[in-house]
């Protein structure tokens, strides 16, 4: 009993959870799918491919995918020194020092966008890819930091000093201790960093000022459209690199995963 | 003498690389610390500064340098623009607190239910994550093309001769009393909150239920009094944090929601893009507003959650 009371719940959890990404199937790869179709009367690629071909799909797409990575790589450099520190010193102001990272990821982004947009305006950042991705780190920052700091406290350093003792050099230390102990934990980081950027809409309309034409940008004034075919397609192209990270990160992602990561939900 | 004098001076040396080697020690904490910090500091500092500045009426673009409350008193005061805040204000708060405790129950309910087998199903747990990185504003999409009156739900419908024509299927989306929102909201922060349940029953001692159910606690008793206090607190936490999260956000409900009534942060939107650069003012003052009810909510949260974990 308790055994199919399970299964109904995986199943109605499961259906919830891929009717979105059925949705956008449905819709993205028919024509003419009006009320009271179910199911597609003609099914056809053509929307998708056209879409798919678009010149502002691909710019938009492109444009994600350069400040995605720029971010994240950025916000690793500058987030793992201080993650180390955070995860492995004891000091004082420790608390201190999460509070100031942890707020900027609560304040909603209508604020930080709409407090930053003068700012920006006057120093020529406004309408610029490096605007954007700037003002991506406000969440992708402490999100990376949060992440990478709660590894090093589960890190054990004595690794290293024995490789140390035994004449490795600090390079040799990183490349072949430091790095394959930490590996799956700088993945996790690295990965959702880009999924943060990846889903920004306000900050990069705030910042972007309809010059900075990112996929989200693209999407949200696709629904405002109102055209349900061309919304299905952009978002399954949008969620596609989600699911494909996912699936890659599989194997690393537990439950206390959870903790760590204001940044993707909140 | 010359020993006690040796003895000193190694005593001496020794504090004297100890002060060296605190000092060296703080040195490496500032200068690891400093690039993450400078960075957020400079970004959301100056972000609060011009936001505050701003909504206390200083725009030099417009040659406006005096700093006056008054943005503040429009809103909070009588007038039109106090009008629409307070109707966003009600409306946020009831869209946030129907959200924030729907999602909390289904979460417990899907502990109670199910946290045994979820905590060691590996795909129940990629399930949950996977819910959790859709963005939101894709999953905003979704549902409106499933919810509206002519969308999937309504074709089942259809189907199974519940309804005859598009008109009969309620108004889920873009409905006056946010029902489209509320259910986003559910929906994507339910998986959330069951995690947090999850991660705290696996880091406690699983021998409560144990010890209950060997001194003869029937399995409502185990819940009642064993489960519920456990994970109370961290689920009241992480309540918090959904709450702070929804009463700030702004693409649900500009997919989901109406022009009337609008949410908080539709509404300071609109007022810092409305053409009368007056209006900034008052659509930055709604932001802080909003961004101090929501650092409030967090912190109370964020304190909670800390006492839960020690």
């Amino acid at each position: 009993m308790r055994r199919f009371v399970w299964n109904i719940f995986l199943v109605l959890a499961g259906l919830l959870l891929f009717a979105p990404v059925v949705i956008f199937g449905l819709y993205g790869f028919s024509t003419r799918y009006f009320y009271p179709q179910l199911i597609p009367s003609y099914w056809s690629a053509t929307a998708f491919l056209r879409q798919l071909t678009d010149v502002r799909t691909r710019q938009a797409l492109i444009l994600s995918l350069e400040i995605g990575t720029v971010v994240s790589c950025l916000s690793l450099l500058v987030g793992y020194p201080a993650a180390r520190t955070l995860g492995m010193r004891p000091f004082r102001g420790k608390s201190v020092v999460y509070m100031l990272l942890f707020v900027p990821t609560v304040v909603p982004p209508v604020a930080t966008g709409i407090g930053l947009n003068i700012l920006f305006l006057r120093t020529g950042l406004a309408g610029t890819v490096l605007g954007v991705a700037l003002v991506h780190l406000i969440p992708v920052l402490p999100y990376v930091v949060f992440t990478l700091s709660s590894v090093f406290a589960r890190y054990d350093p004595h690794y290293e000093y024995q490789a140390l003792v035994l004449g490795a050099s600090r390079v040799q230390v990183f490349w072949t201790v430091t790095l394959p102990l930490i590996f799956p934990g700088i993945v996790v980081a690295t990965l959702f960093a880009f999924l943060i950027s990846w889903s920004q809409y306000l900050l990069t309309f705030l910042i972007g000022g309809g010059q900075v034409l990112t996929l989200p940008i693209l999407l949200f004034s696709t629904v405002a459209g109102g055209n349900p075919q061309a919304t299905a397609v952009l978002s399954l192209i949008f969620v596609t690199p989600v699911v494909v990270i996912l699936i890659a990160t599989s194997r690393y992602l537990a439950t206390d995963r959870v903790h760590g990561e204001s940044g993707i939900t909140l | 003498m010359a020993k006690e004098g040796i003895a000193g001076q190694i005593r001496s040396g020794a504090t004297a690389a100890a002060t060296h080697q605190r000092w060296w020690q703080r040195l490496v904490i500032a200068l690891t610390l400093a690039p993450a910090l400078g960075l957020i500091a400079v970004l959301f500092g100056t972000s609060v500064v011009y936001g505050v500045a701003q909504s206390l009426g200083y725009l030099p673009f417009l040659g406006q340098r005096t700093l006056t409350l008054s943005a503040y008193r429009n809103i909070l005061g009588g007038g039109n623009v106090a009008h629409d805040f307070w109707i966003s204000f009600g409306f946020s708060l009831w869209v946030c607190s129907a959200a924030t405790l729907l999602a909390g129950a289904g979460a417990l309910l899907v502990v109670m239910l199910f946290g045994d087998r979820l905590g060691g199903a590996t795909r129940g747990l990629m399930i949950l994550n996977i819910n959790l990185s859709f963005p939101h504003l894709v999953w905003a999409i979704g549902l409106s093309l499933l919810l509206v009156q002519s969308g999937l739900l309504a074709r089942v419908a259809t189907a199974l001769h519940l309804i005859g024509m598009p008109a009969d299927f309620p108004v889920l989306v873009r409905d006056r009393y946010g029902i489209g929102i509320i259910l986003d909201y559910i929906t994507k922060e339910t998986p959330f909150l069951v995690l947090i349940l999850l991660s705290i029953l696996r880091s406690q001692p699983h021998a409560f239920g144990v010890v209950a159910q060997n001194l003869g606690a029937t399995r409502w008793q185990r819940l009642r009094y064993v489960t519920l206090p456990l994970v109370l607190p961290g689920l009241s936490a992480g309540a918090l944090l959904v709450f702070a999260y929804v009463f700030g956000a702004y693409e649900v409900p500009a997919v989901l929601g109406v022009q009337f009534p609008r949410m908080l942060s539709v509404l300071a939107l609109e007022f810092f893009a409305n053409p009368d650069l007056h209006s900034r003012a008052e659509g930055m003052a709604i932001s802080v507003i909003m961004a101090l009810v929501v650092l409030v909510v967090a912190l109370l949260g964020r304190i909670l959650s800390n006492r839960s974990a020690s």
